[in-house]
């Protein structure tokens, strides 16, 4: 994406470490799993060696939010729901920015949820990690859509109603869905490859990350931390690939095609065991920045061709014409 | 105005040969309109008139009359589809009182305009005939009793067999009828034929030859029928204008200044009645590198302007009442983080859905104050067509250099109105520079704001050392979260006085008619021309009043209470619901009062009075000319020098 200019004048590449990614002391809960995704994707800017000014992270509100203030690039720390429209805008405007998006399961399935089926049409490449805890965390404690049926919260005390939304169906039911993933906080080899694979995935890749909340529903992934067979391992050559490691401590897997997208949708129904890789990938869906730059530059040149275009077409010159019996 | 022919002239209709003699009477200024049912084309003809009016040199407004819904029932009484055009020998700032004139294409849509009180009592009406003889026997009957009501009430009733004369040249005369009604207006306003034939060239261009030969012939058609069957002729002495004008509406206009402003996206969200500005913008922005981003509702159109605007230019986003309402989280968190942002609100009827396509000034409050907190704004209010576009380039620049949100409020008035302006010349200097990538001094802040000021420059992604996190949540010089009620204060300072410094910069607007006298009158927005006019008759009666048009509403320019100050009384005349001092249980305690009556009292400690009028419709400079007449009677005129 470097333009002849920023070639010419940026001849020595710098390299970053990952102190050039961090900023602050996360304020987030000890064992939260937010420290788990920002410690990943810090390492996959040093990776990447990403240009910190030409890194935005938006986010909207809740503590999943607050990701961008940690790290040491651009950031948007913006309104409850609001991430993606804010981050599109960012895109279209500047396609050569590394654009994130950091969000909740309230921020972006409740709040924001018309803005997320709209993402996925619009199809702009950037990632976007949902930091789906299955609880209001910053506000205290009440059921999020996510929630599974029966949650005990300040506004559910006496359990939850409804049964928890799956934001993976809902994402490859969209059409125009070009990347979906599902990672937890607890694996972080996965998480990292499944941040790399979605960072190099051309269009709006979708990362699901199931994380603990210590604070207000600290028992609820136990069983399955207690159990690695009730995690399924989604690998394939166009997928994540297994390290002997991982194959040995998850002994529960599955060769998922992320091409098939029917597949994709039944993996993405199953809720335990947990799937956990690369559901579905299609790198041939359009970008919408791509579809909707036609290439035009706006040099004032063309703003005053285009403008003087216009005003012909609704001039009235001075006449010379008389009128009858005038 | 009226001395035209009754329907009892229709039944000894004049011979040829004399009506080829008849006296052509010439006026100062008519007002026009073609009404019918939807698709019938007579907004085109209206506009067409328009267009050659200005061409030969004449003043005119246009106004569109569009009914509320998309397909209205045929001739129903709501339905009326068309245009209104005052002509006048002079400049013509509003569009007028009623109407001199009308070419209906059925008698329903007439009555429509005759509840609206819309038509001058006695006017003259051209009316489609061809319903008389309908074989479904109610409409013939509803259309015989409505002519004889029409007829009864004064009106000069002239039936037209339009449709028959059409089909003489056409197979289907839905389709041309409206063509035929321009030759006649031709006819009777003594218009520049050749000069109608260059207009239909110019409309139907696109189109085959063909097309154009038969609009053609039926212009010729119409023209020669009224001169043949009409005993009367107009003319409106015209001045050709020595320089290019652009007749277009207010949305056309503000969508050219996006165009002009350097701006390169507007993302908005379909409402009535901004939306044709955005369906403008959307045909020609892409030619200059620009786009329209229709995004999937009026939050997220709003996020992404400020996203758009945060990563480079300032973006422009364009909406009404209830779209407007939906942003105002997102343009508290632009206030917040300062981030440049042009917001357009063609304000309409309300509250809530209230009347999408009528006229009304009832969002200024809604604009300074919106959004919770003290998130303050620039608003300003264009007063005419070419307002719309000027307003827009400097709603940019300011958005750029205040790093502020700037509210631009036009009204559904001037949306669908048209009035020639001067053809703009295009200066460099209305766009936006390019977005800056230079490297940002190492350890410089975010948000330094300047202790006088406020103001503090803006880094952009892609500015090297200048990373940072903007945030809506208290931040202090570095976007760090701050909760420190010192450094809360601070941010919420420079905030505040971004709008005492852009104040500084702002000139006192002028007073039009005299600098002192009985009565000033404040206006804001589409009502400018309009009260002008009335000052001007006013004045020519021997009344002492004058008028002050405001173009920025916050913050408010200098010059105002030293101007009140010379009138004996102060009042505003809007487009917007305040109490009457009338009603049994209003009084000094209780009375709300217009927004900008309200906002002048509060500003400045002045007894300013108000009226309003809340019809869905521009007021009207005859309304405005009896209101202050009714005010300014010795009986009436209680009030001291402020």
């Amino acid at each position: 994406m470097n333009t002849a200019t920023e070639c010419l004048l940026r001849m020595v590449e710098e390299h970053h470490e990952l102190e050039d990614y961090q900023s602050g002391v996360p304020r987030w809960c000890t064992g939260c799993g937010d420290n788990a995704i920002l410690s990943a994707v810090q390492r996959l800017c040093r990776d990447e060696n990403l240009r910190p000014e030409k890194t935005v992270f938006v986010s909207g509100i809740g503590c999943s939010s607050r990701f961008p203030h940690y790290m040491r690039t651009y950031g948007f720390h913006g309104i409850h729901g609001r991430a993606l429209p804010i981050a599109e805008g960012v895109k279209m405007t500047r396609p050569d920015l590394h654009v994130f998006v950091n969000t909740g399961d309230g921020d972006c399935c409740s709040i924001g949820a018309a803005h997320w089926i709209h993402a996925v049409r619009y199809n702009m490449n950037m990632t976007l990690m949902l930091h789906d805890n299955q609880i209001y965390g910053l506000t205290k404690m009440q059921a999020s859509p996510t929630s599974p049926l029966g949650t005990k919260s300040n506004t559910t005390p006496r359990g939850s109603y409804l049964d928890a939304l799956n934001p993976l169906t809902v994402t490859l039911g969209v059409q125009n869905v070009s990347f979906v993933a599902q990672v937890v906080d607890w694996i972080p080899e996965v998480l990292h490859a499944v941040v790399k694979a979605a960072f190099h995935h051309k269009g709006f890749s979708f990362i699901r990350i199931i994380q603990r909340c210590p604070e207000w529903l600290p028992r609820l992934f136990e069983p399955w931390l207690h159990d690695t067979g009730r995690i399924l391992l989604l690998h394939h050559e166009q997928g994540l690939q297994l390290s002997a490691g991982l194959a040995k401590t998850y002994p529960n897997q599955q060769l998922h095609d992320p091409s098939n997208i029917h597949r994709a949708r039944e993996v993405a129904s199953g809720t335990d065991p947990i799937p956990v890789g690369i559901l579905y990938r299609n790198p041939e869906v359009p970008c919408y920045e791509e579809t909707r730059h036609a290439g035009q530059l706006h040099t004032p040149e063309y703003v005053r061709a285009g403008l003087e275009a216009e005003f012909d077409k609704f001039t009235v010159w001075p006449q010379e014409a008389t009128r009858p019996g005038a | 105005m009226n001395d035209t022919t009754t329907l009892q002239s229709v039944k000894n209709a004049p011979h040829p040969a004399a009506a080829r003699r008849k006296p052509v009477i010439t006026l100062k200024e008519h007002i026009v309109e073609i009404i019918s049912d939807s698709g019938e084309g007579a907004q085109r003809c209206g506009q067409s008139l328009g267009s050659i009016a200005a061409r030969m040199g004449n003043g005119i407004w246009t106004v569109e009359i569009i009914p509320a819904e998309i397909r209205p029932p045929a001739r129903s009484v709501a339905g009326a589809s068309g245009n209104r055009i005052r002509i006048g020998a002079g400049y013509i700032t509003n569009g007028g009182d009623e109407t001199d004139l009308v070419i209906a294409f059925n008698e329903q849509v007439l009555l429509g305009r005759v509840r609206d009180r819309e038509l001058k009592p006695g006017c003259t009406i051209l009316l489609e005939s061809m319903w008389r003889d309908n074989s479904d026997p109610k409409i013939s009957a509803a259309y015989a009793e409505t002519c004889d009501k029409l007829v009864a009430a004064g009106y000069k009733v002239r039936e037209v067999p339009m449709e028959r004369e059409c089909l003489t040249l056409v197979n289907d005369a839905r389709r041309g009828k409206n063509m035929f009604a321009l030759g006649m207006l031709c006819s009777i306003y003594s218009l520049d034929l050749a000069l109608a034939r260059e207009q239909i060239a110019l409309t139907f261009g696109k189109k085959a030859q063909s097309v154009v030969d038969t609009n053609v012939r039926l212009l010729d058609a119409g023209f020669q029928w009224a001169e043949d069957n009409l005993d009367f002729k107009y003319r409106i002495p015209a001045t050709r204008s020595t320089v290019p004008q652009i007749v277009v509406n207010g949305n056309t206009a503000l969508a050219l200044g996006v165009l002009a402003s350097g701006m390169e996206i507007c993302a908005m969200y379909p409402i009535t009645p901004a939306t044709s500005a955005s369906h403008y913008l959307s045909e020609v922005f892409e030619k200059v590198g620009g786009l329209v981003h229709q995004a999937e509702d009026e939050i997220a159109a709003c996020a992404f302007a400020i996203g758009s605007s945060y990563a480079g230019k300032c973006a422009v986003t364009i909406t009404s009442g209830p779209g407007y309402s939906l942003k105002q989280e997102g343009l508290g968190l632009a206030v917040m983080a300062e981030i440049p942002l042009v917001v357009v609100n063609v304000q309409r009827g309300g509250p809530s859905t209230g009347q999408p396509t009528k006229a009304e000034q009832g969002d200024l409050f809604a604009a300074m104050f919106g959004s919770h907190g003290d998130a303050p704004k620039v608003v300003m209010a264009a007063s005419t067509i070419e307002d719309c576009f000027y307003s827009i380039i400097t709603a940019r620049k300011i958005a750029e250099t205040f790093n502020m949100v700037v509210v631009v409020l036009t009204d559904a008035g001037l949306a669908t109105s048209q009035q020639p302006f001067p053809r703009p010349q295009f200066s460099e200097s209305w766009l936006a520079p390019p977005i800056d990538q230079s490297p940002v001094p190492a350890g410089a802040k975010a948000y330094d704001w300047d202790k006088a000021t406020g103001l503090a420059r803006r880094f952009a992604p892609g500015q090297a050392n200048g990373m940072h996190t903007v945030t809506g949540l208290a931040h202090d010089r570095l976007s760090h979260v701050a909760y420190d009620p010192d450094v809360n204060e601070e941010g919420l300072r420079a905030r505040s006085l971004k709008l005492a410094a852009l104040q500084k910069t702002l000139k006192a607007p002028p007073v039009f008619g005299k600098d002192s006298g009985d009565l000033l009158v404040i206006g804001w927005g589409s009502t400018k021309g309009a009260i002008e006019e009335t000052v001007e008759t006013l004045n020519a009666e021997g009344l002492k009043v004058s008028s002050m048009h405001l173009r920025f509403l916050q913050p408010l320019p200098p010059g105002i209470k030293a101007a009140m100050q010379r009138f004996k009384q102060v009042m505003t005349i809007e487009n917007n619901w305040s109490d009457s001092p009338q009603d049994e249980i209003i009084d000094e305690n209780n009375r709300r009062y217009s927004a900008l009556a309200m906002l002048l009292r509060a500003r400045y400690l002045v007894d300013v009075d108000c009226w309003t009028e809340v019809r869905g419709q521009p007021i009207k400079p005859g309304t405005m000319c009896r209101v202050i007449r009714e005010k300014l009677k010795p009986a009436n005129n209680k009030a001291t020098q402020s």
